[in-house]
């Protein structure tokens, strides 16, 4: 238990997944206006990647099983596509609020390189079945978190006076700059 | 006509749409392994190598695939390419394949590629599409050499794992510059120059397109974006 523990930590802290691994920069930078999008969107992504993360190591089983693990990364990316679909179907159904706020970045969860980035890191580090799943359990804390600390701070950004050229991306991404400074400071947690 | 038909196809990946100056796609592979100049080389030329291939077997195919299933069948193709790939540097290139570590499989979410599927390679010939994808791939490259070259000079003193000056009284290596934090910093410095000279960018709506925030990276992602 402690060692889920630990790990869920490393992987949404000390190694986190947009600051410090760069993995789903894309939704990151662009679902980051408001934070109650921020956060439905971080929602989506955890159940997509925990989710993605449990089959991924079934899945892995198999292919190891009839020596095809060579396939790992054709196998999870179509997995990965099927799984999008049906959080987006039940997101049109049952929360079409949110549904019409994410917009296009849902189905671009396929393309978020942080679902695949998790399901290779887990086969990578021989994770088990729990270790797998509380790993892309982590990562996925650490990108909600991201995402939904950006979004306030870009919230509170709007009203500022910003200088005309750095308007629009070059801000944003001063201000991920500076968020990725202030994770440093969590390596220096001793677990 | 014919050949410069061609060569205007390369030269518009190259300077016209370069990919990560103009259109903004691919972030994550520049952000993470534009670390040193042969990092972001092998970066590049890796994705090339997988573009180029893609683009061919999907403009080969492009009458084939239905309209229905065209994203699947795109995935499974450069995920193909990129597992040949990933091979092949694994056998070869093996300090490099560590240091690029899990960003070449993930080469199959590279915006860049599905987008020039969709975009390009979907609605063009076979020799056109390879020729988009060499243009492609080149601006790709070039873009992710000259950011390694500017975190490399800045952050450790060297130009191409050479030293080129030593830590002094004047000036010191700007070590987080390497980092993480550098990455974002770097962009963000190149995108406001940008904007600043009223450069051809997806972020400051000179080429047409809307600002969408996102660096329009889902542009012609090729997620159902449009």
């Amino acid at each position: 238990m402690q060692e889920l523990i630990i790990i869920i930590i490393t992987a949404a802290l000390l190694s986190n997944v947009v600051l410090s691994q760069f993995l789903g920069i894309c939704s990151f930078l662009g679902v980051s206006t408001k934070t109650d999008v921020a956060l439905g969107m971080g929602g989506a992504v955890v159940f997509v990647i925990t989710v993605a993360s449990a089959v991924a190591f079934g899945l892995y089983q198999i292919l190891e099983l009839l020596k095809l693990q060579y396939l790992d990364t054709i196998v999870f990316i179509l997995v990965i596509a099927c799984l999008v679909q049906i959080v987006e179907s039940f997101f049109k159904k049952y929360v079409p609020a949110l549904y019409r706020a994410l917009g296009v970045y849902l189905p671009l969860i396929t393309t978020n390189c942080a679902v695949l980035g998790v399901a290779l890191t887990n086969v990578q580090n021989n994770y088990n079945f729990w270790q797998s799943v509380a790993c892309g359990f982590g990562t996925a804390m650490g990108y909600l978190i991201a995402i939904v600390i950006l979004a306030g701070i870009r919230e509170r950004n709007a009203a500022n006076d910003v200088p005309a050229p750095f308007k629009g991306s070059p801000i944003v991404m001063i201000t991920a700059c500076l968020m990725a400074i202030a994770f440093f400071g969590f390596a220096n947690l001793s677990i | 006509m014919k050949m410069n038909k061609h060569l205007d196809a390369i030269y518009n990946g190259i300077v016209r749409e370069n990919p990560t100056f103009v259109l903004m796609l691919g972030m994550c592979p520049t952000l993470a392994v534009s670390t040193t100049a042969i990092n972001g080389a092998g970066m590049g030329i890796s994705t090339t190598v997988v573009l180029i291939l893609s683009n061919m077997l999907i403009a080969a195919l492009r009458k084939i695939i239905p309209d229905g299933v065209r994203m699947p069948a795109y995935i499974v193709v450069v995920a193909t390419f990129v597992t040949l790939v990933d091979f092949i540097m694994e056998a070869y290139t093996g300090a490099l394949y560590d240091a690029l570590g899990i960003y070449i499989p993930l080469i199959v979410v590279n915006c860049i590629i599905l987008g020039r599927a969709e975009a390009y390679a979907s609605k063009n010939t076979v020799s056109m599409s390879a020729c988009d994808g060499l243009g492609m791939g080149i601006g790709f490259t070039v873009a992710l050499v000259v950011i390694g070259l500017i975190r490399e000079f800045l952050g450790a003193g060297t130009v191409f794992g050479i030293q080129v000056y030593e830590a002094s009284s004047v000036f010191e290596p700007i070590a987080i510059i390497t980092r993480a934090p550098g990455a974002f910093l770097v962009l963000a410095m190149l995108a406001a120059l940008q904007n600043k000279f009223k450069m051809k960018s997806a972020t400051n709506g000179l080429n047409g397109t809307e600002e969408k925030g996102c660096a329009s990276d889902c542009e012609s992602c090729g997620g159902g974006c449009q």
